[in-house]
């Protein structure tokens, strides 16, 4: 009779002790490999969002102005419009300081160039569209210069102020007043994101606007092209073309150009649509044409690996009723293949959206996107940038009030890379099908 | 099928957009980043105070910007190129043979060259075009006779300069600004130091004596920058004992973070370059395609508009940014007036 075994018939031998604690360790590799990324991921957005969020609010100063009939013609002959209206807040700034009792004069320059500078494009076009409104009242809202915002939100601390062209000490008497009469406040600034981009002198004014419609015009010239050609060529490969010396090639070829830098389309889209076939400078047409040849790889590529998800039990069945093969493909096969199609599509357009290299080169950098396109034909080719090379222009002028606006060009631009990846995901779980 | 069909009317769109963009109606500028500023404020000026739509200024460079300029004549080629230097005779004669030859020259104004560090850093306040050459190029003056350059410190060849490590940050050799600095600082210094003549002595010809004064070292401790100012700020940010070499308008919109040091004793600000005291700086200039003048609806009161005293005079927007005003304003008025090409 032999003893019942007291424990499992198991023993651990060293052998498998190594194993399993070489498997804890991997693990363990894995989860901090894991937290490392989200760490960083974490650092990312909390970097964006801190130094981004400012720009999507802006200092304002709520002045109001009388103009009367013969300052508008007085302004309206003057070569410098704009200036000449800046100018008309003056008398209405030192009545107001004087109402506080303050015995401080502000000058000419403390408005244009200090206080509120380059906001005479604003006055002037209310009084072009409102006539009505020579000699009464109005109150405006214009942006504050970069530096009086920053003190008023009390980064820039009045000890740091030196005397220069943007700011003097003693302007900080009259902006004390100004807030102390609740006359300077914050508000969130939809100029930025429906604006047009700005000289380099007026970081206040400049908006993303502009840049989104070009990027939105680059897109459906991709879309419209990188879409038929892709799935085209996808179902010739896959489903027509006889497996020879040629097709393997191409194959092989479609792969290398998925991972060619997109620079390089950069260059060849200056040379063969700017220099060869003298296509616009700068025109969204010409960047979604480069765009597309970056794109389409990762489309034919997508499209290829869901027909080849679709059984071949479909074909047969199809094929066994009669259909031909154009039939069992379009009617069956590629309706199957669809939701792969569109979620590589877009996260193909996603990867388009985000790319600034090719775009440095056709000219979409500088002081490019200044005014939104008058209608379809224009907004496809008149000069405008994207929304990536608008970042880059910001982030290279030399006023601090771009950098931030720059920082708040990536929060709007990760807001529609966001939403074109979920409606990818969304499309993959509503259509996808498991066989 | 329908797929055949989306794509044809795809190629049919395409085809008409393209025919559309024969009518251009806004002027279209390219060329140095430098003058870009200047360019935007005007044109952002030009949209709100006309009534033709605001011209387009792109950057990427002087030489490309003429390159483009000389392209030939026609909607699809620029108006205007931007120059932080003069036009070249190949340049020219590269125009000429596109048929680009009506060229209106335009003097902006100046700017000033300015070399600035961290605002805490050493105690760089004085340089003299003498104490760069030392500092930066291959080849130096060590007791009369010309060796591989020695120095790792700027205190070691003269005494009123900080004990810090030689690094500097200077303009790649695709910028205008390099020339400029080349020619007025380098050059400077190597006739200054003597190496000039001691290169001349060893048997070099004059020309080639000219061109081995214009090196800089390549040892680590001079390095170019071939972006903008903006990486220069970031390169000074990141090395405290560095020095920089910027645009007077850069630096003035970065008082907080860099101090900038004399030039043979003399301060740069707009009035010293305006009288010619500081020495390096360099005029500025846009080309205007004669032949577009006409063609393109805004072109010539672009120019106007640009060049009247209410902008790049003394006290216009352009001065406020930093440019620093020609004296012959009234001449280069008349010479837009009058259509004058070179």
């Amino acid at each position: 009779m032999t003893a019942s075994p007291k424990s499992s018939l198991l023993t651990v031998d060293a052998r498998t002790k190594k194993r399993n604690a070489a498997e804890k360790r991997f693990k363990a590799y894995g989860i901090v490999a894991i937290a490392i990324g989200l760490m960083f991921l974490v650092v990312l957005l909390t970097s964006i969002l801190r130094s981004g969020l400012p720009a999507f609010t802006n200092t304002v100063v709520a002045l109001e102005a009388t103009v009367t009939q013969e300052d508008y013609d007085a302004a309206e002959g003057q070569l410098l419009k704009t200036a000449a209206y800046e100018a008309l807040l003056v008398a209405k700034v030192n009545e107001f300081l004087t109402a506080q009792g303050s015995t401080i004069e502000v000058d000419e320059d403390f408005i244009t160039d200090r206080l509120v500078p380059k906001t005479g494009a604003t006055i002037r076009e209310f009084y072009k569209a409102n006539p009505d409104q020579i000699g009464q009242p109005v109150t405006f809202n214009l942006p504050a210069s970069t530096r009086i915002s920053r003190y008023f939100e009390g980064d820039l601390l009045r000890e740091d102020v030196t005397d220069s062209r943007f700011l003097m000490v003693e302007d900080l008497d009259v902006v004390d007043e100004m807030i102390a009469a609740g006359l300077i406040t914050t508000a969130f600034d939809w100029n930025f994101i429906t604006g047009t981009d700005t000289a380099v002198d007026n970081p206040g004014g400049a908006g993303i606007g502009a840049s989104v419609i070009g990027s939105f015009f680059m897109m459906i010239v991709v879309l419209l092209l990188a879409l038929p050609i892709g799935v085209a060529a996808s179902i010739y490969l896959e489903e027509f073309a006889p497996k020879n010396r040629l097709t393997d090639l191409i194959e092989v070829n479609i792969s290398n150009l998925a991972a060619v830098p997109s620079i390089v389309f950069g260059i060849l889209g200056l040379a063969v649509f700017i220099q060869f076939a003298h296509l616009p400078q700068s025109a969204p047409l010409v960047g979604g044409l480069v765009l597309t040849l970056m794109t389409l790889p990762t489309i034919i590529i997508s499209t290829r690996a869901s027909l080849k998800s679709v059984p071949p039990s479909i074909r047969d069945a199809a094929l066994g009723v009669g259909a031909s093969k154009m039939q069992a493909v379009f009617h069956h096969v590629l309706p199957l293949a669809m939701p792969g199609i569109l979620t590589g599509t877009i996260i193909g357009l996603a990867q388009a959206l985000g790319e600034t290299a090719p775009l440095l080169l056709i000219g979409m950098v500088g002081y490019v996107a200044r005014e939104y396109p008058d209608g379809i034909i224009s907004g496809f080719v008149d000069s405008n940038s994207a929304m990536p090379a608008q970042i880059y222009t910001w982030a290279a002028r030399a006023d601090t009030g771009f950098y931030e606006k720059a920082w708040g060009g990536i929060i709007v631009l990760l807001v529609f890379l966001l939403t074109m990846n979920l409606i990818a995901i969304l499309l993959r779980r509503r259509f996808e099908r498991r066989w | 099928m329908s797929f055949i069909k989306t794509t044809a009317s795809t190629l049919a769109i395409t085809a008409i957009s393209a025919t559309a963009a024969a009518a251009r109606d806004n002027v279209q500028v390219a060329g140095s980043s430098t003058v870009l500023p200047y360019a935007s404020i005007v044109a952002e000026a030009f949209g709100d105070n006309t009534d033709f739509p605001t011209p387009v200024v792109e950057s990427g460079g002087s030489s490309a910007g003429l390159a483009r300029f000389c392209e030939g004549i026609g909607e699809t080629t620029i108006d205007v190129a931007n120059a932080s230097r003069g036009i070249r005779d190949g340049e020219i004669e590269e125009c000429a043979a596109n048929g680009v030859t009506d060229i209106i020259e335009v003097r902006i104004g100046y700017d000033g060259i300015v070399f600035a560090s961290q605002i805490d850093g050493p105690d760089f306040t004085a340089f003299t075009p003498s104490d760069l050459f030392n500092a930066l190029a291959p080849q130096v003056m060590v007791d009369g006779e010309l060796v591989d350059n020695p120095y790792t410190q700027w205190s070691e060849f003269n005494a009123d300069l900080p004990a810090a490590d030689i690094l500097a940050f200077i303009p790649g050799t695709k910028h205008g600004t390099r020339e400029v600095f080349e020619e007025k600082v380098i050059a400077v210094g190597c006739e200054e130091t003597g190496a000039f003549e001691a290169m001349m002595e060893a048997g070099m010809s004059e020309d080639d004596a000219e061109d081995a004064c214009l090196a800089v070292r390549t040892d680590g401790l001079s390095v170019d920058i071939d972006g903008d100012y903006t990486e220069t700020l970031a390169s000074i940010d990141a090395n405290p004992n560095a020095i920089g070499v910027f645009g007077l308008a850069f630096y003035e919109n970065n008082t907080d973070t860099l101090k900038v040091a004399t030039m043979s004793g003399v301060e740069p600000t707009t009035e010293t370059i305006a009288a010619g005291d500081y020495p390096v700086s360099r005029p500025l200039y846009f080309y205007i395609k004669g032949a577009h003048i006409g063609v393109i609806p805004g072109l010539k009161e672009y120019a106007q508009f640009f060049m009247a005293d209410e902008l790049a005079g003394p006290d216009g927007p352009l001065a406020q940014y930093g440019l620093v005003s020609d004296p012959e304003l009234a001449a280069t008025q008349a010479k837009i007036e009058a259509e004058e090409a070179m």
